[in-house]
């Protein structure tokens, strides 16, 4: 069974957010970009299935961006993915556009079973696995806490607002990784050191058009400063106080 | 472009969400604004009061109707939806950004070969339309344009405001329907407790490392109890299994923006307060009067929880 883990090389989740010279996009620099949060769990759902499929099966992991996304997807190799594919591209694309774009690259690879993060944390539209999904024809179960492979037979579990759904169907298929899904695997030294003989191959993402337009990136509006009621217990009846009357929230 | 406007209503065991009010009156503003159409559409066997969408400014509703949908399937919803857009000529797709709609919209957006502009938390019709969304949690914001003629845009629950209903009663017509895509089709439901959920609480009562073992989240839980509100957690407690991770705010959790968030002994480090600044008010104790969660905090206690939060439970308790 060949599996496929799609990866995308985000800032970290500690980066304070600056605008960029172009006002669209962030400024990069003094980030540090880390493989998608979400992505770990989708690249540990493709081993654990490869390791219960045994040696015949493999994972290949996709990523599309520039050459810096080679981060990640090396991550991935060192976690145990056997290889890796870069659809270079530098321009910014709508989920969309990169959904087209990874259909793509699934087709040539004729894999049955791709795991995504359910979202990256960057544009955090979390669409891409679902719309990849439906451009290739395959089932897709979004936002998945445990997924079981029984044959072709495939059933998930996917959170929902207090409380999860218990989802069936079958391969062909898209999993999006939710966190708690598993308990992702620390690379280990032997990994990373094979992960140096594993290849990744190159080559340029298909063109697809973007169908929405950013025109500007923007701050939040900032907060006015708020006030410090006291100290200790004494200042809890003011902060009541002030919860029922000014702000009239409880 | 006829801006002929889409709005689905979700619903779960027969009843409409809230959130799906909150963007029919979105379809209705954008539908004056633009000067098109707007019209409603909800999916499921028996579905009650489709017709209070009228109190919010639509003024008709299909419902296709069928027994196997008594449960949510991505497949059939969204081959149904697909079909009623373009057998009706709709060009806008509006859906609440629940976890359903979610799971839907980036889906129906494939048939109509667009991109969805996902967790809409504002729009503007002074140059044709644009919409804006948070983006790295909420971070940045960014204004976005949809050059296709399709769109499809989902709104973020708590954030436009439905409005006084008015007593318009909207006109539902039901229609049996028979999808053939079951392909993706959820069996069970299953509720984790009778907690409410984060994502859709009014007020959400949130603890950090602060409270030093999962047992002391009984003040927490009992403070919640006492508003009516959800239970969150910062991620350093969901990461030590203290708490699920449903309840996570932050980066990695959820976004939520409630009428009162109350932080106790949560720092503020820069992702969790990216999922939760955009709440009405905040509200922070901690024992650190430098800690950043005072920066974006309405009120502050600068204490220690295990003596300020037993005297809030109590305050509240004597109030009544």
């Amino acid at each position: 069974m060949k599996i496929a883990v799609c990866t995308n090389h985000v800032p970290d989740t500690a980066t304070k957010v600056m605008i960029g010279e172009d006002g669209k996009t962030i400024e990069p620099k003094d980030v540090t970009y880390v493989v998608n949060p979400y992505d770990e769990y989708a690249i540990e759902e493709a081993l654990k299935t490869k390791e219960q499929f045994g040696d015949d099966s493999s994972v290949v992991a996709i990523s599309l961006g520039t050459d810096a996304n080679k981060e990640s997807i090396k991550k991935a190799l060192a976690m145990g993915v056997d290889s890796g594919v870069l659809l270079k591209d530098e321009s910014q694309r709508d989920s969309l556009s990169v959904a087209k774009a990874l259909a793509e690259e699934i087709k040539a690879q004729d894999t049955k079973l791709v795991f995504f993060g359910k979202q990256s944390v960057d544009y955090d539209n979390g669409a891409v696995g679902q719309m990849t999904a439906e451009i290739l024809g395959y089932n897709c179960v979004t936002v998945a806490v445990d997924f079981k492979l029984d044959g072709d037979k495939i059933t998930a579990e996917r959170e929902i607002e207090g409380g999860t759904e218990i989802v069936e169907t079958s391969l062909p298929c898209i999993i999006t990784a939710q966190k708690g899904l598993n308990e992702p695997r620390y690379a280990s030294l032997k990994g990373i050191m094979q992960a140096k003989r594993k290849t990744i191959e190159e080559k340029d993402a298909v063109s697809a058009d973007n169908t929405t337009e950013v025109l500007q990136m923007k701050k939040p509006a900032a907060k006015a400063p708020g006030k410090i009621v006291g100290e200790g217990p004494e200042a809890v009846p003011e902060l009541i106080r002030l919860l029922k009357e000014e702000a009239k929230v409880i | 472009m006829a801006n002929k406007i889409l709005v689905f209503l979700e619903q779960r065991n027969g009843q409409i969400k809230k959130a799906s009010f909150e963007a029919a009156k979105v379809g209705a503003d954008m539908a004056s604004s633009l000067n098109g159409e707007v019209e409603a559409v909800v999916i499921g066997n028996e579905v009650a009061k489709t017709e209070r969408v009228g109190n919010y400014g639509i003024s008709k509703v299909t419902h296709l109707k069928n027994s196997e949908l008594g449960f949510y399937s991505p497949s059939a919803y969204k081959e149904l939806l697909n079909n009623f857009i373009s057998e009706n000529g709709f060009d806008i797709f509006l859906t609440a950004n629940t976890s359903l709609g979610k799971d839907l919209a980036p889906r129906v957006s494939v048939g109509l070969d667009t991109s969805p502009v996902m967790d809409c938390v504002a729009f503007n019709y002074e140059n044709g339309l644009t919409a804006t969304r948070p983006v790295y949690a909420g971070k940045a914001l960014l204004d976005i344009k949809v050059t296709s003629d399709n769109k499809v845009f989902t709104i973020r629950p708590n954030v436009f405001s439905p409005g006084k209903p008015g007593s318009e009663s909207a006109n539902v017509t039901v229609t049996e329907v028979s999808p053939t895509n079951f392909g993706t089709k959820v069996i069970e439901e299953k509720k984790a407790g009778d907690k409410l959920d984060v994502a859709e609480a009014n007020i959400i009562v949130s603890g950090g490392r602060g409270w030093k073992a999962a047992e002391n989240f009984s003040t927490v839980e009992e403070l919640a109890g006492l508003l009516g509100a959800a239970v969150g957690a910062s991620r350093a407690v969901v990461d030590a299994g203290w708490r699920p991770h449903s309840e996570q705010v932050g980066q990695t959790g959820k976004t939520v923006s409630p009428n009162l968030y109350i932080a106790l002994a949560i720092s503020g480090a820069i992702q969790h307060l990216a999922g939760m600044r955009s709440s009405k008010f905040i509200v922070a104790v901690n024992k650190d009067k430098d800690a950043p969660i005072f920066q974006v905090a309405d009120y502050g206690i600068i204490g220690d929880v295990f003596e300020v939060v037993p005297a809030m439970i109590e305050e509240i308790k004597k109030a009544g």
